[in-house]
């Protein structure tokens, strides 16, 4: 069978709980982290473990560089090095399909071409502004964390503000069209910011060709509700690099759902910083990838203060050869964040033969004071108990398969919670599974 | 009226150090309106003959036969026994994401009918089903299993059977993890299904007390993979206050 699956943790959730009494301790990350974890998973043989190391002064055996803490973010181009393809977080990116967003050829170089087009529905409460790259609020929750942001970063001219006002609670989702027209390697920026105590739903759809390095920033203030989905819909050929950082205020939440399924690349880093207590994020995604795509996702929850909950799910499929996914979920619990509640799931279901999954879920815990933590992850061909129980029922093995498909799909698209955008969703996903091989 | 038989029924399953038999010789006949009650310890195979009859793959059958009104049974696939009017409430019925419970048993109901329910009496049925088995209605809207509790899961299980009318119902456990209240709003699903007069029952319990709300007629003690006694209901009260420690201690001897 011409399948690679890459995963530290098949089918093993894994609990962490932890009270004062002990310090739960998984060290490590990165290519560190993905052996450790698989330690971690082998140990857990029920697929259910309590990790409990005494407390005290527990160094970990964190390398330079490896800990999702010490990851560099900077403004400057330069201070990120020419990608190798060897670097942690681009070992599973095909440098050569990036169509040059990562400026291979020197710091001196920028992306010129015309970024996709953004329109925004006008609603009450809501503003939108077309800003220079000199408006003092851009840059104020993103930095780039790798040399494709740090180049969109460095090349953009012209950014979109889109401003939740205090208080509003927007009736109907804020619909942001950014649509591609070019493939001429560009950069784009958005800001939005929800203001304290509002409520809004955002979705960001993405449409035509392009080729493309994205930065978004969610400013999600204090006691802010912000609901985002991002729909990556984009025509064959599309290169996609989306930066997608949040910081979440005191009592705000966000939420956060990336749907992927068009284009030739796309690479998505969503990150959710916990920056205020009482904060709560929940990143949803779903991809679906063809024959010959490249779908990447790279998640990172900073939990950098106490008593804040984060909740991150993510659902693939794969069908056709040499589609390729990769999940990586890093889950960063700092020495501060103390009551911390945390989860974060990655499941893949495989269709056909010739695909690769990746999925690395990486979860660090400075402090033994958290309620829960846990990761799991798992990527299989199909559940044949839920084939058994709908056949049990009298349905047909084919029809009995679309349904779970579709429900394995519908889980992730249930939490957008905007019906149009659900419904349209549906349909995408039954055209998809039309060319399945199911 | 229907008939189930089921004859000298050998069963195995592949495990690691081999295939390894677990019904040795299982014979047992089923007609319409009979409720037979199998009894049996943990790991005598009780499971084992519920998915056999159903067709789970895991499950090979080397020798015997199983008919329903002379059909042969064993060439049908898991869906094909379904249509033919098998209905298995599972011991531990597994959560579906994503496909909600309305979704999934209008489409059941159509595939084992043939043809769509009509709408109208269908949702009227369907709420009148869930209200007797004290389901919330909101029960409608959520995945099939998904982060129901064990008593739920059994509730949802009778809520099939009553809606789908099989010809035969296997019950495997259903009455293990249920509260007393659970229990007796299970046992009333199960005993209207059978009152309707078109149905046969196969309980497979392991504990006395869900025969105090479904009475059988026919009680079978199973140890070891086949069945060691069969008689009428007493036989279930001298399993109460014997236990089955006779029966496995002669079925050893054997
Ligand atoms: N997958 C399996 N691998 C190995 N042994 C199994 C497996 N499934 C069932 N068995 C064995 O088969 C026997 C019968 O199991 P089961 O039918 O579940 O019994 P019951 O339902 O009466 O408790 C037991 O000894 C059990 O350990
Ligand atoms: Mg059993």
């Amino acid at each position: 069978m011409s399948q690679t699956v890459n995963t530290t943790d098949n089918a093993s959730p894994e609990e962490i709980d932890a009270d004062g009494a002990g310090v739960p301790v998984i060290p490590g990350m990165g290519e560190e982290g993905e052996k450790l974890s698989a330690t971690v998973a082998e140990a857990s043989d029920a697929g259910h473990a309590t990790h409990s190391v005494p407390s005290g002064s527990q160094k970990r055996p964190v390398k330079p560089g490896s800990s999702r803490a010490d990851r560099l973010s900077s403004f400057e181009l330069a201070d990120f090095p020419a990608l190798t393809g060897r670097e942690e977080d681009w070992r599973f990116t095909p440098l050569n399909r990036l169509a040059g967003l990562h400026l291979p050829d020197g710091d001196d170089a920028r992306l010129t071409g015309a970024a996709p087009a953004v329109s925004v529905t006008e609603l009450d409460g809501v503003t939108v502004e077309t800003v220079g790259r000199d408006d003092a609020r851009l840059g104020t929750v993103l930095t780039p964390d790798d040399r494709v942001s740090a180049a969109a970063w460095a090349s953009f001219e012209q950014a979109t503000v889109v401003t939740i006002g205090a208080d509003v609670e927007a009736t109907t989702p804020v619909r942001i069209d950014i649509t591609g027209t070019g493939t001429a390697p560009a950069a784009q920026h958005l800001l939005v910011i929800a203001a304290p105590n509002s409520r809004a739903d955002v979705v960001l759809q993405h449409r035509g060709s392009a080729v493309v390095s994205q930065n978004i920033e969610f400013d999600v203030q204090e006691g802010a509700g912000l609901n985002v989905t991002s729909l990556q819909s984009w025509d064959d050929g599309a290169v996609h690099v989306s930066a997608q950082q949040a910081r979440i205020g005191k009592d705000a939440s966000f939420k956060h759902v990336a749907v992927s399924y068009g284009g030739s690349l796309v690479r998505l880093t969503p990150t959710s910083r916990l920056a205020g207590q009482g904060g709560e994020t929940e990143m949803f995604g779903l991809y679906f990838a063809d024959a010959g795509q490249h779908l990447e996702q790279r998640l990172f929850v900073d939990h950098a203060v106490a008593n804040c909950k984060s909740n991150v799910l993510y659902k693939g499929a794969l069908q056709g050869q040499d589609a390729h996914t990769v999940w990586v979920g890093d889950v960063l619990i700092r020495k501060e964040a103390e009551g911390t509640d945390s989860y974060e799931k990655n499941q893949n279901l495989v269709l056909s033969e010739g695909t690769r999954v990746d999925s690395v879920p990486n979860l660090e815990i400075e402090t033994g004071l958290i309620d829960g933590a846990g990761h799991a992850s798992s990527t299989a061909q199909f559940d044949d108990e839920q084939l058994f129980y709908l056949m049990a029922r009298g349905i047909e093995e084919k029809d009995a398969r679309e349904l779970i498909v579709r429900g394995f799909l519908h889980e992730i698209i249930q939490k957008i919670g905007i019906a149009d955008v659900e419904e349209t969703l549906i349909d995408q996903m039954d055209s998809e599974l039309q060319v399945a091989s199911l | 009226m229907s008939t189930l038989e089921i004859k000298d029924l050998h069963v195995s399953i592949e495990t690691e150090t081999g295939p390894k038999e677990i019904l040795k010789g299982v014979s047992l006949t089923i007609n319409t309106g009979e409720t037979h009650a199998i009894m049996g310890p943990n790991g005598s195979g009780k499971s084992t003959l519920a998915s056999t009859i159903a067709g789970h793959p895991r499950y090979e059958v080397t020798s015997g036969t199983i008919t329903l009104d002379g059909e042969d049974v064993l060439e049908m696939s898991v869906d094909e026994r379904a249509r033919a009017g098998l209905f298995l409430a599972m011991q531990y019925p597994v959560e579906i994401p994503g496909v909600t419970m309305t979704n999934f048993l209008r489409t059941a109901k159509t595939a084992i009918d043939g043809e769509a329910p009509s709408l109208r009496h269908w949702t009227k049925d369907v709420k009148a089903a869930m209200e007797n088995l004290k389901i919330d209605p909101s029960f409608a809207a959520r995945n099939v299993n998904e982060g129901f509790s064990g008593g739920e899961k059994k509730r949802v299980e009778i809520l099939q059977l009553e809606l789908f009318k099989p010809k035969f119902a296997v019950l495997d456990e259903t009455d293990s993890g249920l509260d007393v209240d659970a229990l007796r709003v299970v046992s009333e699903g199960v005993n209207r299904a059978q009152d309707t007069g078109t149905m046969g029952t196969l309980l497979i319990t392991h504990y006395t007390r869900i025969l105090q709300y479904i009475k059988p007629q026919f009680v079978h003690v199973f140890v070891d993979g086949k069945v060691a006694e069969s008689g009428g209901a007493e036989l279930a009260d001298r399993l109460e206050a014997e236990g089955y420690e006779r029966f496995e201690t002669a079925a050893a001897g054997a």
